[in-house]
Order: structure tokens, then C-alpha cells, then sequence
């Protein structure tokens, strides 16, 4: 039984740093400035049509960006899984490195480029175009959810491709699959747990970013991670910051709950 | 008989390795051909080769007459049985062995009937709905045969389809299939690196080594009349040594003469000699005793003794149900038709 101490620092930390906090959120969730009373009415503020407006933005935009993440990032991730295994390492990096760097940094990076006076306006307007409104607006935050989490989406699913047993491939061909066949009776239905994975690791992170809608969404589309952010740091009223929190968080849980769910029916049922 | 499928010095080289070296064969009808030999030996990449999963570098494959040198997997009317049995793992079992029909867009009673009509030839009735990983390694193989048989094809491929069973269920597994091949008359092609399972199973066997073709007959031939030191080594256990055929009929070897049943070589030829254990007589030493021995180990096999006996300048394997004890002296006797002659190797 020696080796359970090597689990105390983690219970410790999992205590100190996780379940406390967590506890506090909550805490807040339900207190209030005026009363030392427990209440719901944190709660019963978010349903007010400001907030589910940001709300559904924030989701919708998500979605949208989830969606695109996985329409280019699946045949990249197919690309890549095909090639020879020391070419692909070298595409796999090309695809990690950017990560490396500081992601305010990428999304500066992007304002520099679609800002007015940006690269893609000075390079139009230098060809006697007019100048594009290209930042400041939900699509200059959809592009920026979609480059900074794309390799979230392509590495589940190239993970999963690189490992199908080419022998089910060739078994396929053998029972009469053309190409077309074969990825669609064979590879997608193998992939679809990378598929999903891949889409609640983008999501996640899209659902609830601040930072992308305040560089290039630059006030102008709000999402309901700048609000928690506004409760916290401009409002001072942690009460409400917490209930939102609390309650994008039973959002995301009912959210993979959901996906965990079509996945594991689809193993049940048969693709076809 | 008809051919079905025929190869026609087929040449495979992977980068500058020469897998296989002028490959002709042909099969018959609702023949049971096995490939036999060593793993590396071409056996595996000549079924590929026949399945479309490989282009072999030169030479021609037919199949009913037709060349078929650049058709794909899809297209050709025969079926594989893999070695990994590759069931498709998102599927039950019911799906795996209808994935064949569907792509054909059979009706769907017909698929229906179809797969439980295979399913009761794999005595796998009732497990349709089972998900791959519920079933037992003996039973992922019946579905894989099923998968493949439902589509009537012409020629079943088998990959070493038995080598991850154990040997019990190999046994079983042997017996099946070969009546399973005899009932629905169709035409197997069987690799495998197991000697007996091939001279179980098999009508013709095709003994490979190192990409070449070694001997192409019965298993009774085979066992027999091994055509090289190679056949008789790999098929069965054997004494092989070197003579020399005086004449017709009469072989020398160890200093002294033999009567042989074999003729046909040229005087005073060298040649390859194999002597099954089984053949070899140990008798009491007498005067007329050519080859006297000593028993240096024996060790009981359940249906016989194996004993070895040393002579001045052999080691003789001897397979008998009568014991000699350790150290005793014996005589080592060989019947004229026990003596296989083989040309050497050049």
C-alpha cells in the first residue's frame, strides 16, 4: 500500500488548486453584495435577453468555427496521416510550432493583417481597390477561433487515421470497395471518435475565449467569455462573473455529454 | 481440368530485393493449392499478387484464361481470408459479412438470407448482432471465412488463416475447412509455413524457398519424392546425406553398396540422400550387419520412440515403436524404396 503516498501531493493539489475553487465559484454563484442569504438570482440574470443574445453569439460563432475547422482539417490531417512516416513528423511540426509561440501574439498577428490600414487594405489600396472593413466583425473572430485551434481538430483525427490497420483497407478493396467506398464504409466511420474529440477541443476553447473577440472582434462582438471577464475585472461583481462561469461550464459538460452519446450509438448502430 | 488461375514467370522485386524469381504455377478448379515454406520465401507476396494488393515487376497472371496484370483489388473475383482476419471493428459481425453484398447493392432479403446462410456454413448461427471484440479468436476467424465465402467467389485466398489459433483449434480448424472447400467447390489457394497442415490439407502443394519454386506436386510426392535437400528438410523430419550412384539401382555411400529403387542418373553421380526416420530399421547387430550404430539418446513421443544412433560418420534419426536402450549397439538397416535420391543442388 506504499505507493497510495505517491498519490498525496496530487490529492493536495487537486484539493488546493481544483475542487476549493471550484467550491468558491459556486459559492459566489449564489451569494450576493446586499444579503448573506444564498440566491439564484446570479442565475435568474442571465436569462435577461442581453446576456442570452451573447450567449447564443458566442455558441453560433463556435459552432461555426468548429465546422470549419473540420472541413479543412480532416483532409489535412488525411494528407498528412499519408505519407511516409518521416515526412510526416516534419508536417506534424509545421503544424505544433505555431502553437509554440504566444497565442496574443498570433492574434496581433492577424490584426496586423486585416486592420485598415493592415497589409491586405495597404496592398488593395495600392492597386487602386477599395479598402475591405476586415476586422472588428464576427468573421474576423470566426478566422481567429479557426487559426488558433485548427491543430486541435487535425491532430485527434490524424492520430486516429495514421493508426487504421491498413489490413481493413485492403480487406475492403478485396470485398469489392472502390477508393470511395472504402473512406466512406471504412476510414470515416473509424475516425468519427477523432472527429469528435477534435470537435469538443475546438469548441471548448471557442465557446469561451475573450481574447480573440476582443483583438478582432474589437468590442464590437461580444462573446460571454468577455463578459465573465468584464464581471471580474470592470463590473467587480464576481457574484454574477461566477454564475456565468457555473454556467458555461454545465453548457460544455452537457455539450460533450451529447457527443459522448451520438458516438457511442453510432458504435452500436451500423453505418449503413 | 480447367485453370483458373495461372502465373506465368512472375518476377517481384521490392527496391533492389528480388522476392520472386520466375514464379509459375497454375491452379485448377476447386482445386486445395497450399504454398509452403519459411517465412520470407515469396509465399505471402505471391497471394497478393493473385489478390491485386501487390504489381508484381514482370510476367503475367491469368485468371480464367484472362491476363489480369493491372486489375484492381475490386475488380477480381476472388476473395481474401487474411492472416489478421481484419474484421472491420466499427461492424457486428452480421455487417462484416454482408459489407461484400452491400457494396454489390444486393437487395436487402437477399443479404439477409445470404449472411445466414454463411453464418450457419461457419456454425456461427445466433452471433450476427455480436460485436467483433466479444468474440474468441476461433470465432473472428469463422467470420472472416464467411465474410469472404458470402461472395461466392471463385477462388478463396488464405493467408496463414490459422496461424493464430491454438493447436487444438487448428486441428479442428484444418478438418473444417477442408470439407468446407470439398462441399461448396470452390477453388483455395492456402499459404501457410506449417508442413503438416499443407499435407492435411492440401490436393497440390507448391514448397517455396527464397522466392524460387522448389517442388510442385501431391503431398504424397512431396513427402516421397522430395526433388531437392531443401523439400526433405523442410517437409517432415529426415536423414540427409550425401552418396553416389554407381549405377541404376545401386548407391554408395559411408564405403558400402545399397540396392535403391532409383535410376536415371548418370554413373557415379553425386547425389542427396533422405531417409525418413520412420524407414529406418534398427535391428540386433549381426554378420550381416553394413551400418552398425550405438543409441545415444532416446526419447518416447507417445505414438513412438525417437532414438538417435551415432555410426562413424552419422547421425541417424530413427522414428520406431520398438525400444533400444540408451548405449546399446545396433544395427542400422534401410529397405531399397526407403532410400530417396535427389539430385544435388548446382
Amino acid at each position: 500500500m506504499k505507493k497510495n503516498y505517491l498519490a498525496y501531493p496530487y490529492i493536495l493539489w487537486l484539493f488546493a488548486f481544483i475542487l476549493i475553487p471550484l467550491f468558491l465559484v459556486l459559492f459566489y454563484s449564489v451569494s450576493s453584495k446586499d444579503s448573506s442569504m444564498l440566491t439564484l438570482d446570479n442565475y435568474k440574470r442571465f436569462f435577461d435577453p442581453i446576456y442570452i443574445q451573447v450567449f447564443v453569439r458566442s455558441v453560433n460563432l463556435s459552432l461555426i468555427a468548429t465546422l470549419i475547422c473540420l472541413v479543412i482539417g480532416y483532409p489535412v490531417a488525411w494528407i498528412i496521416a499519408n505519407m511516409e512516416p518521416a515526412k510526416r513528423n516534419f508536417w506534424v511540426l509545421l503544424f505544433v510550432v505555431p502553437m509554440w509561440m504566444n497565442f496574443l501574439l498570433r492574434t496581433y498577428a492577424w490584426m496586423t493583417i486585416l486592420e485598415n490600414t493592415g497589409i491586405i487594405n495597404t496592398l488593395l489600396e495600392k492597386f487602386g481597390f477599395q479598402s475591405l472593413n476586415l476586422i472588428y466583425n464576427s468573421q474576423a473572430v470566426v478566422l481567429g477561433m479557426v487559426y488558433n485551434f485548427l491543430p486541435f481538430m487535425v491532430f485527434p483525427i490524424y492520430s486516429i487515421l495514421v493508426k487504421i490497420d491498413k489490413n481493413l483497407l485492403e480487406a475492403a478493396q478485396d470485398l469489392g470497395a472502390d477508393k470511395k467506398s472504402v473512406f466512406m464504409k471504412v476510414i470515416f466511420p473509424l475516425s468519427l471518435p477523432g472527429v469528435l474529440s477534435g470537435a469538443i477541443m475546438t469548441f471548448m476553447p471557442a465557446v469561451s475565449t475573450f481574447a480573440i473577440s476582443r483583438l478582432l472582434g474589437g468590442g464590437k462582438v461580444t462573446l460571454i467569455g468577455n463578459v465573465i471577464e468584464q464581471q471580474f475585472l470592470l463590473v467587480n461583481d464576481w457574484y454574477f462573473g461566477s454564475a456565468l462561469s457555473i454556467i458555461m461550464m454545465g453548457f460544455i459538460l452537457i455539450f460533450v455529454y451529447i457527443l459522448r452519446k451520438v458516438e457511442k450509438d453510432d458504435e452500436e448502430r451500423s453505418i449503413f | 481440368m480447367e485453370n483458373i488461375v495461372e502465373l506465368k514467370n512472375i518476377n517481384k522485386y521490392f527496391d533492389e530485393d528480388q522476392i520472386l524469381k520466375d514464379v509459375s504455377f497454375e491452379v485448377e478448379k476447386n482445386e486445395f493449392l497450399t504454398l509452403l515454406g519459411p517465412s520470407g520465401c515469396g509465399k505471402t507476396t505471391t497471394l497478393r499478387i493473385i489478390a491485386g494488393f501487390e504489381t508484381q515487376t514482370s510476367g503475367d497472371l491469368l485468371f480464367s484464361g484472362e491476363i489480369i496484370n493491372n486489375l484492381p483489388p475490386h475488380k477480381r473475383k476472388l476473395n481474401t481470408v487474411f492472416q489478421s482476419y481484419a474484421l472491420f471493428p466499427h461492424l457486428d459481425v452480421g455487417e462484416n459479412i454482408a459489407f461484400g453484398l452491400r457494396i454489390k447493392k444486393i437487395k436487402e432479403e437477399v443479404i439477409t438470407e445470404k449472411v445466414n446462410k454463411a453464418l450457419e456454413i461457419v456454425n456461427l448461427k445466433g452471433l450476427e448482432r455480436r460485436k467483433i471484440s466479444q468474440l474468441s479468436g476461433g470465432q473472428q476467424q469463422r467470420v472472416a471465412i464467411a465474410r469472404a465465402l458470402v461472395n461466392e467467389p471463385e477462388v478463396l485466398l488464405l493467408d496463414e488463416p490459422l496461424g493464430a489459433l491454438d493447436l487444438k483449434l487448428r486441428k479442428e480448424m484444418q478438418t473444417e475447412l477442408k470439407k468446407l472447400q470439398k462441399e461448396i467447390g470452390i477453388t483455395f489457394i492456402y499459404v501457410t509455413h506449417d508442413q503438416e497442415e499443407a499435407l492435411t490439407m492440401s490436393d497440390k502443394i507448391i514448397v517455396m524457398n527464397q522466392g524460387i519454386i522448389q517442388q510442385i506436386g501431391t503431398p504424397v510426392d512431396i513427402y516421397n519424392e522430395p526433388s531437392n535437400v531443401f523439400v526433405a528438410d523442410f517437409i517432415g523430419e529426415g536423414n540427409i546425406f550425401s552418396g553416389t550412384m554407381l549405377d541404376d539401382f545401386i548407391l554408395g555411400f559411408s564405403g558400402k553398396i545399397f540396392d535403391c529403387v532409383d535410376k536415371g542418373f548418370s554413373k557415379n553421380e553425386e547425389v542427396d540422400i533422405v531417409v525418413r526416420p520412420e524407414d529406418v530399421k534398427l535391428r540386433e547387430v549381426s554378420e550381416k550387419t553394413k551400418i552398425k550404430g550405438v543409441v545415444t539418446s532416446v526419447i518416447f513421443k507417445g505414438v513412438h520412440y525417437e532414438m538417435n544412433v551415432s555410426t562413424d560418420d552419422f547421425q541417424w534419426m530413427v522414428h520406431s515403436t520398438k525400444l533400444y536402450e540408451n548405449g546399446q549397439e545396433v544395427s542400422v538397416e534401410i529397405d531399397p524404396e526407403s532410400f530417396h535420391v535427389m539430385k544435388k543442388a548446382e
